[in-house]
């Protein structure tokens, strides 16, 4: 099996986030970045299949530079190539799923594997764009029936499941109300929810190794994509701070502020 | 004149879902902010009585879609039947409610429609030919104002942030259609659902939520739950856990709440919590620790151990009745 997985290069989900004075970004100064925990458990995912199924797990990122770390974290916890698309600039995320079908179009992989948000921008897009530009089928939000804690976690069997022919998957995806599980014909795309896996850390090993592990260099003009943004964002601003409240004493009081000065109760 | 499609849903049991209400509400908002017209798609093997329910809403049409094979929602077959209408209509926007379904089917009927898509909107400005959305980023901690510059535009619209919109306008003339069917490599093969007889966590006019304080004892959450007929909501780390199931979960990852009072015990208000609650009119925080972050959110906070608090609440309520 051949498995293409996404690693984006965001703001470490610990990181405070401040909105600059004049509303044209976020304060640079001060943050850590990380793989976004979605496509982490995405690489995870696909490592685990690998193990089971035989194949490779091939990450790519997009980005300056700098997107070489996290390309270099998923070789460490064990990705076997990485593909970078060096562009720096505005990027949306149309112009995101289009350099991927073409990574996709020259790997040819069994599977794409991404997270189904990115942690900074929220937008839950990329995945499903992605399979309609190829044409392929997707099960987003991928998520797994049993607790973290079961056995089968220890074991880190793959919860994305070969079916028997091994020309499908079967995801079991969260959704409102409960769990729905599909059935897609390989090749497909599947995006990754929180509780599919619970990603390895990178041995001391793998991070020897992941240093001498290839990265290929791509660029939007190479690819043949035009990336021109049509999502402009324009301002940003913080969320309207709630005001600070009051610690009451015991429940009676609780009760008596819920009555008659919220009227909730 | 400007065209506005809400996609509406309807759920596995046959009802419409309570948060096509509120897409509709954001469509209307929009379509007056456009100069335009509202008009509401449904599909589905049988959609005809949710068809009836969404009549009343304000819409100019409800376009009906029914074929048998739209029984079980798949966004392979929904994009292009989406799609086929859209084009028909000439919309310039397509939006739905940020459900489950909403998040899986926009992106990829956007794609098909080369649109481009704004996520979770909780709001609008402009008019005319002019509107941007405004859009949550990094779990709810900034808000974004953006513009779509493709010819038709794609959104989802955070259901907590809109009124549900209400019965009492001109019936909308229900029109059919023929969904276009395409063959899909997806199929469904089950629906497991998660019952519960307490009210919906999007829907509850209180919610309570238990965290890693609970140590998974929900008993007394769930006793004051059904004291006030309220919903159950619950963390992250105790849906990780595998204490309660995966969909109590409120957060940026889980559901985005804004009951008229959220009570959270032992929660420590992680940031991914914060994003999925702090719209909530009224927050009651019940912590051992006086330092926890939750307490910066909570109108009214109490430090001390859950296990005392919630039977004290419990009988205080009492007194009340």
């Amino acid at each position: 099996m051949k498995i293409l997985v996404t690693a984006k290069r965001v703001e470490d989900p610990e990181s405070k986030i401040k909105v600059k004075p004049d509303g044209s970004g976020i304060v640079q100064e001060g943050l850590k970045y990380k793989i976004n925990p979605f496509d982490e458990i995405g690489v995870e995912e696909g490592l685990r299949l690998v193990a089971k199924h035989q194949g490779e797990v091939v990450v790519v990122s997009i980005g300056g530079k700098e997107v070489q770390e996290q390309l270099r974290h998923a070789l460490a916890m064990g990705a076997h190539r990485a593909v970078w698309v060096n562009h720096t600039g505005p990027l949306d995320q149309l112009g995101i799923a289009a350099l991927i079908q073409k990574v996709a179009e020259k790997e040819k992989p069994d599977l794409v594997i991404l997270g189904k948000q990115s942690i900074d921008d929220d937008q839950n897009q990329v995945g499903q764009y992605l399979a309609e530009f190829l044409g392929w089928g997707q099960a987003t939000f991928a998520s797994k029936v049993e607790s973290l804690e079961s056995a089968e976690e220890k074991n880190k069997e793959p919860a994305v499941k070969l079916t028997a022919d091994k020309k499908a998957v079967q995801v079991v995806r969260e959704v409102d109300n409960g769990l729905a599980t599909l059935e897609c014909q390989l090749p497909a795309v599947v995006t990754t929810d929180l509780r599919l896996n619970q990603p390895r850390y990178a041995s001391l090993p793998g991070i020897m190794k992941a240093k001498s592990k290839p990265i290929e260099e791509l660029t939007p003009e190479k690819l043949g994509v035009n990336v021109t943004p049509q999502i402009q964002v324009l301002k940003l601003s913080s969320p309207p701070a709630r005001k600070a409240g009051i610690k009451v004493p015991d429940v009676a009081t609780l009760v008596e502020k819920l009555r008659n000065e919220a009227k909730v109760v | 004149m400007p065209i506005v499609l809400i996609v509406a849903e309807q759920q596995p049991d046959g009802h419409l879902r309570k948060a096509s209400l509120n897409a509709i509400t954001a469509g209307k908002q929009l379509a007056e902010k456009a100069g335009g017209e509202l008009h509401i798609a449904i599909l589905g093997k049988d959609p005809a009585k949710v068809a009836d329910e969404l009549k009343a809403t304000g819409a100019k049409a409800v376009h009906v879609g029914a074929a048998a094979e739209l029984e079980h929602y798949l966004a392979e077959t929904y994009a292009p039947a989406l799609a086929t209408l859209a084009t028909e209509l000439k919309a310039d926007y397509v939006g739905m409610a940020s459900t489950a379904q909403g998040k899986d089917l926009m992106p990829r009927l956007a794609a098909r429609l080369k649109a481009a898509m704004a996520t979770d909107i909780t709001g609008l400005n402009g008019s005319g030919a002019d509107i941007t959305f405004t859009r949550p980023m990094w779990a709810g901690n900034v808000f974004a104002e953006v513009k779509l510059t493709t010819p038709v535009k794609v959104f989802t619209v955070r259901a907590t942030e809109f009124a549900a919109a209400a019965g009492g306008q001109a019936a909308a003339e229900v029109k059919t259609f023929a969904p276009k069917v395409e063959a899909s490599k997806t199929k469904f093969v089950e629906f497991k659902e998660v019952k519960s007889a307490r009210p919906e966590l999007t829907e509850a006019r209180v919610v309570i939520s238990g965290g890693r304080g609970t140590k998974g004892d929900f008993k007394e959450i769930e006793a004051l739950a059904d004291d006030l007929g309220a919903a159950v909501g619950a963390s992250r780390a105790v849906c990780d856990a595998g204490w309660v199931p995966n969909d109590l979960q409120v957060g940026q990852t889980g559901k985005v709440v804004a009951p008229a009072l959220y009570i959270a015990a032992g929660i420590s208000g992680a940031i991914q919590h914060l994003a999925g609650m702090k719209s909530s009119k009224t927050i009651v925080a019940i912590n051992k620790d006086a330092e926890a972050p939750i307490f910066q959110v909570a109108d009214y906070g109490i430090v001390a151990d859950l296990f005392k608090v919630l039977p004290e609440l419990r009988a205080e309520l009492a007194k009340l009745k």
